[in-house]
């Protein structure tokens, strides 16, 4: 299938700007399928205004975004998505079961309560983020860590062929930190992953390529990303710039 | 509180104002949970408001150009409608002007009705009855009109449950899964339009207002469920309606506004139980 052998994410000539503000400049790179890929920057960067140019969910000025080779839209029901948490009502009244079950939307009928197969599938992936005995439980009762897992559930009740988390570590104790990334890992071997964070200590032992974004974007086989690399990213812009102007390292920059 | 049993075996009014109570509850009961838990309770009160302006202008229309098929009930559904799609749409588009664009409706769509009706000649009365109600005075065709919107609410409420769930907890994941939010949420906020309507011209806006928050208010502090809430919500506006309308009876004070007290005070009660027990 010609499908399957698209990149997961392929991102060409793809600049995005806010009126006059431009957040993203000449954005070009291509994400294979198997990759576990960490996009790192400093705040207001356009780390999570990347991530949302490659859900469809905000149009680029120019350019464009593929995944596996299709337009965002059209991938929708490959994407498992996770959002920041901070962006949702912590008082929802709502079960561990209610929220996972969200990923199985737009499945199978337009309305009507959810088939014992979406059940069985949210039981499935709550298990594996090892949420299942909590499935009962109140959105609202449950801790951070067990918030950010959920939501990783939800995503994963897609069904997905990549996921895409917006700062899954963000509000974790390193303890749940640990567990998150020997989760991701796990699911490393059968999805794509693409993560939003700030940290890049443990990234680099467990991602395979970093993204780095400051309005330019370039990308990284992990290995080369050195100190130096790190300083680049969260020096001054002006250093920044220059870094991407002399193209002076090796980056996947296709 | 005796007269009032005393007399509900034998007068109609009083059986129809029982039974109005419990019809609204249904309707109060689903539409103001979603609107809580969405947080547009703000929304709906503009949406009842507006209404009046609708109202007006109906009477106006009725009354001086002798448009007998109009009546008020006409005007507020169009007011309410408009009113929903262009708050809806607002929201949806530009967040950051929601709050001034709903006052700006609210305020209008009150002035409106308030000039139509002071040019309407003839003994004008209603305004009051638009505004608090009178839920003794309901015919047989309101309830009817009761019923039938609360089978409108109950069947959208169960069949589009997981969508309404999904589009106000998280809208932005909903639309990934393919879901028309937009859609979703202005039938949201008909339906929440048409429950203010319908009931505003029964019990009057403020009691709607009133009635699409106190008790939902109550449900949310204990509820881990949507449908847990709208359960007891309905439950607990029941509760409201019923016993606003029994102690009002004998002194004979207006049963609408002895409502609202009754829930109000126990929405306070409820505040202060679970402060007490969240401290404890």
């Amino acid at each position: 299938m010609n499908v399957t052998s698209s990149p997961a994410i392929f991102v060409e000539d793809l600049w995005f700007s806010y009126g006059s503000n431009s957040i993203l400049e000449d954005v070009n790179i291509t994400i294979p399928q198997g990759d576990f890929v960490s996009i790192v920057g400093p705040n207001g960067g356009g780390k999570t205004t990347l991530l949302k140019l490659m859900l469809g969910l905000l149009k680029p000025s120019r350019g464009l975004a593929r995944i596996f080779g299709e337009t965002p839209e059209q991938a929708r029901r490959r994407i498992g998505y996770m959002p920041q948490h901070s962006q949702l009502d912590p008082d929802f009244p709502a079960t561990v079961m209610d929220v996972a079950l969200m990923g199985r939307l737009g499945h199978g009928r337009i309305f009507g309560p959810y088939s014992k197969r979406d059940k069985e599938i949210v039981a499935n992936v709550l298990e594996q983020v090892g949420l299942r005995n909590f499935r009962k439980k109140s959105f609202a009762a449950i801790s951070g860590g067990q918030r950010q897992r959920l939501f990783i559930a939800r995503a994963l009740a897609c069904e997905p062929d990549i996921l895409l988390l917006d700062e899954p570590t963000a509000n974790l104790d390193v303890v749940m930190e640990g567990d998150l990334y020997e989760l991701l890992q796990t699911l490393n071997n059968r999805l794509t992953i693409v993560m939003v964070s700030h940290d890049l200590g443990f990234v680099s032992r467990i991602v395979k390529s970093v993204i780095c974004v400051k309005r330019k974007v370039l990308m990284h086989p992990t290995s080369e990303v050195t100190g130096a690399i790190i300083n680049e990213i969260y020096g001054s812009p002006m250093r920044m710039i220059r870094h991407n102007g002399e193209r002076d390292c090796n980056c996947q920059n296709s | 509180m005796s007269e009032f049993l005393n007399d509900l075996g034998h007068y109609v009014f009083l059986q129809n104002a029982l039974l109005t109570g419990i019809l609204a509850s249904v309707a109060c009961g689903i539409i103001g949970t979603y609107v809580v838990v969405r947080r547009i309770s703000y929304i709906a009160d503009g949406i009842a408001h507006t209404v009046l302006g609708g109202m007006g202008a109906a009477l106006y229309l009725n009354r001086v150009y002798h448009w007998h098929g109009l009546i008020p009930l006409h005007g507020a559904l169009v007011a309410a409608l408009v009113a929903a799609v262009i708050i809806g749409l607002v929201s949806l588009r530009a967040k950051q002007r929601e709050d001034t664009a709903i006052s700006a409706l609210w305020a209008i769509g009150m002035a409106a009705g308030i000039i139509f009706i002071s040019r309407t000649p003839g003994y004008n009365e209603d305004l009051m009855g638009y505004l608090f109600g009178n839920i003794l005075m309901v015919s047989t065709g309101d309830l009817w009109m009761l019923a039938g919107l609360d089978v409108l609410i109950v069947v959208a409420g169960l069949m589009f449950y997981n969508q309404f769930l999904a589009v106000c907890f998280d809208q932005e994941f909903a639309g990934l899964r393919g879901l028309r939010v937009e859609v979703f949420y202005l039938f949201l906020l008909g339906l929440a339009a048409l429950t203010v309507v319908l009931l505003s011209t029964v019990v009057g806006i403020v009691m709607v207002v009133a009635m699409l928050t106190l008790p939902i208010g109550i449900a949310a502090l204990f509820c881990r469920s949507l449908w847990g809430m709208m359960v007891i919500s309905t439950i607990l506006c029941a509760i409201f309606t019923t016993s606003g309308l029994a102690v009002s009876y004998g002194p004979d004070y207006p049963a609408g506004a002895t409502t609202i007290i009754l829930a109000g005070a126990a929405y306070l009660g409820a505040l202060s139980v679970k402060w007490a027990i969240s401290r404890s």
